[in-house]
């Protein structure tokens, strides 16, 4: 390392501010060079993209993560039948050339693409995948991702060495999606047929355009370039191989050691940016890039069984009585939107429902009165001498979830609600659902396909919300039946008013994935499911 | 001496075996249970199939009565096999040895500086003849208890990393990544070796045989090295041992700032999923360090004060 003729002072500099405090809010970048602007100049091959996320899970196989911070780097080493287009939501081709639905959705034919390889020299042929497919649902805790997009799957046929043919016993409309997914990413059949504990702890082999060079647990992933990749999705400019030689994904768990290393240029992209390490990114060398995450908005899961909650119009007061700017402006990043229906913007067939999920306090109010909840002493509202108190259940998978949860206290409080948070163990949720111990729960699930709605709120499947059976199974079933895709988005935007108009769950904000990097970095871009796609992206 | 080193072997057996037990205990009182931890530890909840989570449980043998799990997994570990990790299928051994030379190598480095550092504050301290020298570093020992190591941390980050660029931020890369983190980690160890120390030292000087050989004629530096400071290295050794405990704790919160790979990053993520199996490991790996500490501490007591062996040895010499 070259020092600097003034590094003296700046050390000097450093520990004033040290003293006078400031250091730790996030002190400007101090950083030099870097005069590259923000877009333009030509791509060019060659170079090393250094990425910080913030944790490691622990495997190396992209059939068994679900957790973004490894899916950004395994993302790459796979490549899938089909790609989903970020901005329409479309599946266009990829490993598959084309594809046919059976009009009842239960039966998917794909074509494959020739000449496509794997990086151990073997070819992709119809055997490669049904090979996977059959592997997928012996995966173990992992592997629940791919498990579920594959469940209630009759069987997996090589019809001819480029054909392959998915049957499943009930019609499943989301399954084409779920193959534009890392989750059901093609590996090569030997890597397929390997245990599952052996392909987390040595990686896989696929046929993307990155291949997996080392994994060392908590520490980093590295890939290299795969030469002579022709097979490319649809949707990328760049033919054939990347430009990138080499990306190293780091493990930094620290934010605040994450945005530095960005902002002296140790790293050159970083994953997980707060609101509070915004400031300090903001500007420079640096820029932010942000998209919400598809599928089901941070929401309060009501459990809808609940003496207390079955009546609509207490539910109905809860939605109303939620600020939802409010808390978006106060605890979630810059960009990151309210809900404006139980579905994120960013998922195929989102409805905007932005009306029914306005703020209104006296409407809260009312309905509260004519439901018989009558004002007390010490502001919570008695009915039948019972105070209207719930419990939200939550845990601690984000940061923002507990400032989030206890706004939506306060505002639900001046309406004459009493919310008591619970906190509970990541290990204790998923038994909480199905038990059915809870008022309510705090979270929200990542899925580029509306057919998340059903698996979250048909009565017919795991119903951890105990809805009433009625007319919205009828229309979940339908659109996890229909392969028409205007008759699907009507059905499911049926589905997304239902659920907000009976407030059976109380939508409260987007999840918004964001990301910080080095204005050298140029198209590294988010794919449908707001995660990174890196076979575009180039330094310069 | 045989019957003395016996002896050690013995408590620190039963130390381990304690530590097994207890640990198990307290894990099998938490709620959940580590499979639905892993199911449930991706923010996609409520996808997930619950007769495959039994299917799981089972495999893993999470379903059978606490005293038969206590007693096959006892009776494995005793084999040195502490089982597969839940949340990578690895063995609990080979992760844990992966680790460990990181952490070797981080404790290692501040055990060294600490003991330097923290030595030579406390030797400058009593030797010093300037009422507000010694006042100065004497109050030196406290504040480096006090300040939060996660703090110092971070402020080293900031200042030699991000601001001045010396060493990196982050990772496990080569002799300058380590400056940072084992500087951090040094500093409550030295200062509690400073602070033991320097109060034996203040003892030791009172006593009688520093008269004598100041009587004799030595010179003060030379009383203050080879008496003082010999006599009073006990209490400061026994010490050492103890902080050997307090370095394996320290480095999970080291480890994570400056994103080191080793054991106390893995005791974090395995305590954060419930990984009942690495966490057991960890458990007792962490009381295998601190007992050999300690033992290895009691085997050099008698090398420094042979009084201390002559009870137990006068027995042995006589059979």
């Amino acid at each position: 390392m070259i020092a600097h003729p003034d590094s003296r002072t700046r050390r000097w500099a450093a520990l004033a501010a040290l003293v006078s405090g400031s250091l730790l809010l996030g002190a400007c970048s101090s950083a030099d060079g870097g005069t590259s602007t923000g877009d333009g100049g030509r791509p060019k091959p060659g170079g090393t993209l250094t990425f910080a996320v913030s944790s490691d899970a622990g495997c190396a196989d992209p059939q068994q993560v679900g957790s973004n911070d490894t899916i950004y780097s395994l993302r790459q080493v796979v490549d899938s039948l089909t790609d989903q287009d970020p901005k329409t939501g479309r599946i266009v081709p990829w490993l598959a050339k084309s594809w046919e639905v059976s009009a009842d959705a239960t039966t998917f034919t794909f074509h494959l693409r020739s000449g496509v390889t794997f990086s151990d020299g073997s070819a992709l042929t119809a055997h490669v995948v049904k090979d996977n497919f059959d592997a997928v649902p012996e995966l173990g805790a992992l592997g629940t991702l791919a498990q579920g997009y594959l469940s209630g799957v009759e069987s997996t046929t090589a019809v001819d060495p480029l054909t392959v043919r998915v049957r499943f016993k009930q019609p499943n409309a989301q399954f084409l999606q779920a193959t534009a997914t890392h989750s059901l990413g093609i590996e090569s059949s030997a890597s397929a047929k390997q245990s599952p504990q052996t392909k987390c702890s040595k990686g896989v082999v696929g046929s993307g355009p990155f291949v997996l060079n080392g994994y060392v647990q908590n520490r980093s992933i590295t890939l290299a370039k795969r030469a002579g990749y022709a097979w490319g999705s649809s949707l990328w400019t760049k033919k054939g191989e990347a430009y990138l030689d080499k990306l190293v994904f780091k493990v930094v768990p620290e934010a605040g050691v994450r945005s530095g290393s960005l902002q002296s240029g140790q790293v050159d992209a970083i994953g997980s940016v707060g609101k509070a390490n915004e400031a300090a990114l903001q500007g420079g060398t640096v820029a932010l890039q942000q998209r919400a995450n598809p599928g089901v908005v941070f929401n309060l899961g009501l459990n809808n069984s609940r003496p207390l909650l079955k009546d609509t119009k207490v539910r109905q007061a809860i939605l109303a009585a939620v600020d939802r700017q409010q808390i978006v402006d106060a605890v979630f990043p810059t960009g990151t939107r309210p809900a404006t229906s139980i579905l994120a913007h960013t998922t195929p067939d989102y409805t905007d429902l932005g009306k029914d999920l306005a703020f209104d306090e006296a409407k809260a109010k009312s309905l509260l009165d004519s439901a018989g909840w009558r004002t007390n002493g010490d502001g919570v509202r008695v009915k039948d001498g019972k105070k209207l108190s719930l419990t939200v259940k939550w845990f601690a998978n984000a940061a923002t979830n507990q400032p989030a949860l206890e706004l939506v206290q306060q505002q639900l409080k001046a309406v004459g609600i009493d919310v008591v948070l619970k906190q509970l163990q990541i290990t204790q949720f998923s038994p909480t659902l199905q038990s059915g111990d809870f008022d309510a729960v705090w979270g929200n699930v990542t899925r580029a396909d509306p057919d998340i709605l059903r698996s979250s709120y048909s009565t017919l499947l795991a119903d951890f919300y105990h809805l009433p059976a009625g007319p919205l199974d009828t229309v979940l079933t339908r659109q996890a039946a229909t392969t028409d895709a205007a008759r699907r988005k009507q059905l499911v935007a049926q589905a997304q008013t239902l659920i907000v108009q009976n407030a059976y769950v109380v939508p409260v904000v987007e999840l918004q994935t964001q990301l910080g990097m080095a204005k050298k970095v140029h198209d590294l871009a988010f794919d449908a499911s707001s995660r990174v796609q890196l076979h575009d992206t180039w330094i310069g | 001496m045989r019957l003395y080193v016996a002896k050690r072997l013995a408590q620190a057996l039963g130390v381990l075996w304690a530590a097994y037990t207890v640990s198990f205990l307290v894990l099998d009182f938490l709620p959940g249970d580590p499979v639905s931890a892993m199911a449930g530890a991706g923010a996609d909840t409520g996808q997930v199939d619950p007769a495959r989570l039994a299917a799981l449980r089972h495999a893993y043998g999470f379903d059978k009565p606490v005293l038969a799990q206590y007693a096959d997994h006892l009776g494995r570990a005793v084999r040195g096999d502490f089982g597969d990790s839940v949340s990578t299928g690895r063995p609990v051994t080979s992760t844990l040895a992966d680790a460990l030379p990181q952490t070797l190598q981080l404790t290692g480095a501040a055990l060294l500086l600490a003991v330097l550092l923290g030595g030579g504050l406390a030797v400058a301290a009593t030797y010093t003849g300037r009422r507000w020298l010694r006042q100065l570093l004497l109050s030196l020992p406290p504040l480096g208890v006090s300040v939060p190591t996660f703090w110092v941390g971070l402020v080293l980050v900031e200042l030699f990393s991000f601001r001045t660029r010396l060493f990196p931020a982050f990772g496990n890369d080569g002799p300058r990544g380590l400056v940072l983190p084992a500087v951090t980690l040094a500093i409550p160890t030295g200062a509690l070796v400073a602070q033991v120390l320097a109060k034996s030292l203040f003892t030791a000087l009172d006593q009688a045989y520093v008269e004598t050989a100041r009587a004799k004629g030595a010179g003060r530096l030379r009383i203050h090295l080879r008496h003082a400071l010999r006599n009073a290295s006990l209490p400061a050794l026994t010490v050492v041992g103890l902080l050997a405990g307090q370095l394996i704790a320290g480095s999970v919160v080291v480890e994570t700032v400056f994103s080191r790979d080793g054991l106390g990053r893995v005791t974090a993520a395995a305590v954060t999923v419930q990984d009942i199996p690495l966490v057991q490991g960890v458990v007792v790996f962490g009381a295998l360090i601190f007992v050999a500490a300690n033992l290895v501490v009691d085997l050099v007591y008698p090398l420094l004060d042979p009084r201390i062996v002559v009870a137990p040895g006068r027995k042995v010499r006589l059979a």
